[in-house]
């Protein structure tokens, strides 16, 4: 095993590696030992005990599009965070106010979101 | 050797299911090919010793948006067979010809001596040389560009609200 | 050369096996733990047939559970629907590549750290793979082909990921303390005592008696934190994915047999995820409050972190007992309105203290 982090990163491929393997066991054993009844009934999906009623996809609100775009827009926001607070301390002042003015920026988009009620969930 | 040997396996995979993205009929197993190339990009990425970057790719590109595009999906409501009738006639010319841009613009770069493979300023240090470097360079050099992303991203929040407006109210 | 990389293989061989082997028992002791403190809480007695205590009946339930049919209904998209659980079971698994635990030990002259492997971005790790986590919930809601478990799929997911910015933005404050996103790093961060606090006068020397833990500094980003995981991992009372008595079993409503267990079997491990990484970035990890006992070595810092994680596992257990569920639009409001801004202000306010103080 080379050493350094290339090392570390390649310990981590090989759990990754292994605990793949061990999903796929999991679901083979299964397989393997699990018995097989074929009975129609048991193949319908669960609908209070009556045959179910249309289809399963169906669409759903424009509220989870909603959040899930304010959600990239925050994720993004953190992943600027985390380098800045390793070396917050290093930089000085000019990286804090800017890190402030990017929060602030973003806070407003908050702030506007809520004002508009999106952030309630009526 | 071993880093050559990973990366044409990688990015084979990554190739491999880039073209199934493209195939299948089905949106959401399109979005799942989708999130196997960000996943192989990411081990691209940790090849070339950018130890945050790679981990921001599986966060923010196969975490985040992905979610946000299966959300897409099932707003949409996805029927197993989907209607084929293209709504945009002009888009399929202009995402051609984008594509050979692109593609001319990789065999460019791959042949001029632009490039070159391996950690190159950002060399490793013992301990998270990688990530204070990464910070460093984006606070100090590259301080506008990241408050206009701010803004950006502020954009993109209206423009959502703006777009669901409509069905919401 | 070639010793040393045998020797490193077989490090590594057996690390991976240890820490496969305690996170199955320990899940299998989590799900018996919380049955039988719960059943306590209640004023019934809970597991009791099977082993003493009724130890085993976790075991006996996953044997049950192995050798059970696996049933497909027949609108599922079939792929997805196997895939899902195992993407669940894998990042749960992932995520602990780069949790330390302890100390190191010297075995044969090797010296053996207790974690997989150190990543400089550990911390990002585990939260990357806790955002891969919300695949195997919206496309077990969605492969399934039935009405329950897609809605309940795209709720918790809608609250996985509002909860997921709540969890990142209250860690930010530890990582500025520490300077590091190793997660190694910020626990070395922590050793020690405060040492005399200044603006309390005559009593400040009361810090030399409190250890030097993050929790003492950023007491809110901590309390963000914890709200934030237990509705990451979809526990009471935050467990709208599963809300029985309108969704019925939530997203993996259709799931049985093996495929269910690897869902019950992931939200475990996700429940000690959380403890550990609040162990790790806010108590001080496997620093005690007492000096280290020589004689003991390596086993004595190992101890304090397993009982610092068990306490934040009983805690989990504690607030199922207790607490009703949240309605839907309350808890979205809770992660947006509540956490999210307190935990922007705490960022900013700390960052103003830590800044003034430099």
């Amino acid at each position: 095993m080379p050493k350094g982090y290339f090392g570390e990163y390649l310990t981590l491929a090989f759990f990754a590696g292994m605990m793949l393997l061990l999903v796929a066991g999991t679901l083979g054993l299964n397989k393997l030992v699990s018995p097989k009844v074929h009975r129609d009934e048991k193949y319908l999906t669960y609908e209070c005990g009556v045959d179910p009623v249309g289809g399963g996809w169906s669409q759903t609100q424009i509220r989870y599009y909603l959040f899930g775009l304010l959600f990239v827009v925050f994720d993004v926001e953190a992943v600027f965070l985390f380098p800045w607070a390793v070396v917050f301390d290093k930089l000085g002042t000019a990286a804090f106010v800017e890190m402030v003015i990017f929060i602030g920026i973003l806070a407003l988009g908050l702030a506007y979101a809520w004002r508009k009620k999106v952030l309630e969930w009526l | 050797m071993i880093q050559i040997a990973v990366f044409a396996v990688i990015a084979a995979v990554a190739v491999i299911a880039g073209v199934f993205l493209v195939l299948t009929r089905n949106a959401v197993h399109s979005a799942l090919f989708l999130v196997g190339v960000q996943l192989c990009l990411a081990v691209l990425f940790l090849l070339q010793g950018a130890f945050l970057v790679s981990v921001l790719q599986i966060m923010v590109y196969a975490g985040a948006i992905m979610v946000l595009f299966v959300f897409v999906v099932m707003l949409l409501g996805v029927d197993k067979k989907e209607a084929l009738i293209e709504p945009l006639r002009w888009q399929r010319p202009i995402a051609a010809g984008l594509g050979l841009l692109l593609a001319a613009e990789a065999i460019y770069l791959a042949l001029s001596q632009h490039i070159h493979v391996g950690s190159g300023g950002l060399q490793a240090g013992p301990h998270e040389g990688n990530v204070q470097a990464v910070a460093r360079v984006l606070f100090t050099n590259w301080a506008l560009p990241f408050e206009a992303t701010s803004v950006l991203l502020v954009v993109a929040v209206v423009g959502v609200m703006v777009v669901a407006r409509r069905k919401m109210v | 050369m070639s010793m040393t990389f045998l020797a490193d293989l077989v490090v590594i061989l057996a690390k991976i096996l240890i820490v496969f082997l305690v996170l199955s028992v320990l899940v299998i002791f989590i799900v018996w733990f919380e049955r039988k403190v719960v059943a306590h809480m209640q004023s019934r007695l809970g597991p009791n047939r099977w082993g003493p205590f009724g130890l085993l009946t976790s075991v006996a339930d996953g044997m049950k559970l192995m050798f059970k049919e696996p049933i497909t209904p027949i609108t599922a998209d079939h792929v997805t629907f196997a895939l899902a659980p195992g993407i669940s079971m894998l990042a749960a698994f992932l995520a602990f590549a780069s949790i330390p635990f302890g100390t190191s030990v010297l075995i044969f002259g090797h010296r053996a750290t207790f974690e997989i492997a150190d990543l400089n971005v550990g911390l990002l790790w585990v939260l990357a793979m806790g955002s891969l986590a919300v695949y195997g919930v919206v496309l077990a809601g969605w492969s399934s082909g039935s009405k329950y478990p897609l809605l309940g799929g795209i709720r918790s997911s809608a609250q996985m990921i509002s909860y997921e910015i709540a969890l990142s933005l209250s860690l930010i404050p530890v990582v500025m303390s520490a300077g590091s996103l190793s997660l190694r790093t910020i626990v070395h961060a922590q050793s020690g005592v405060i040492g005399s606090i200044g603006w309390l006068g005559p009593v400040g020397g009361v810090g030399k008696f409190i250890p030097h833990w993050y929790i003492f500094y950023h007491l809110p980003a901590f309390l963000i934190f914890l709200l934030a995981g237990v509705a990451e991992t979809n526990r009471p009372p935050f467990d709208l994915a599963e809300a029985d008595t309108e969704l019925v079993g939530g997203y993996h409503t259709e799931y049985s047999g093996i495929k269910f267990a690897m869902f019950f079997l992931a939200e475990y491990l996700h429940v000690v995820t959380i403890s550990a990484l609040a162990v790790l970035l806010f108590l001080g990890g496997w620093n005690g409050v007492t000096p280290n006992l020589p004689v003991l070595g390596w086993i004595w810092p190992l101890l304090w972190f397993v009982a610092k994680v068990f306490f934040f596992v009983f805690l989990f257990v504690w607030l199922r007992a207790t607490l009703p569920r949240l309605r839907y639009d309350k808890l979205m409001a809770v992660g947006w309105r509540v956490l999210i801004p307190a935990a922007l202000t705490w960022l900013v306010v700390s960052g103003l203290a830590m800044a003034g103080s430099v």
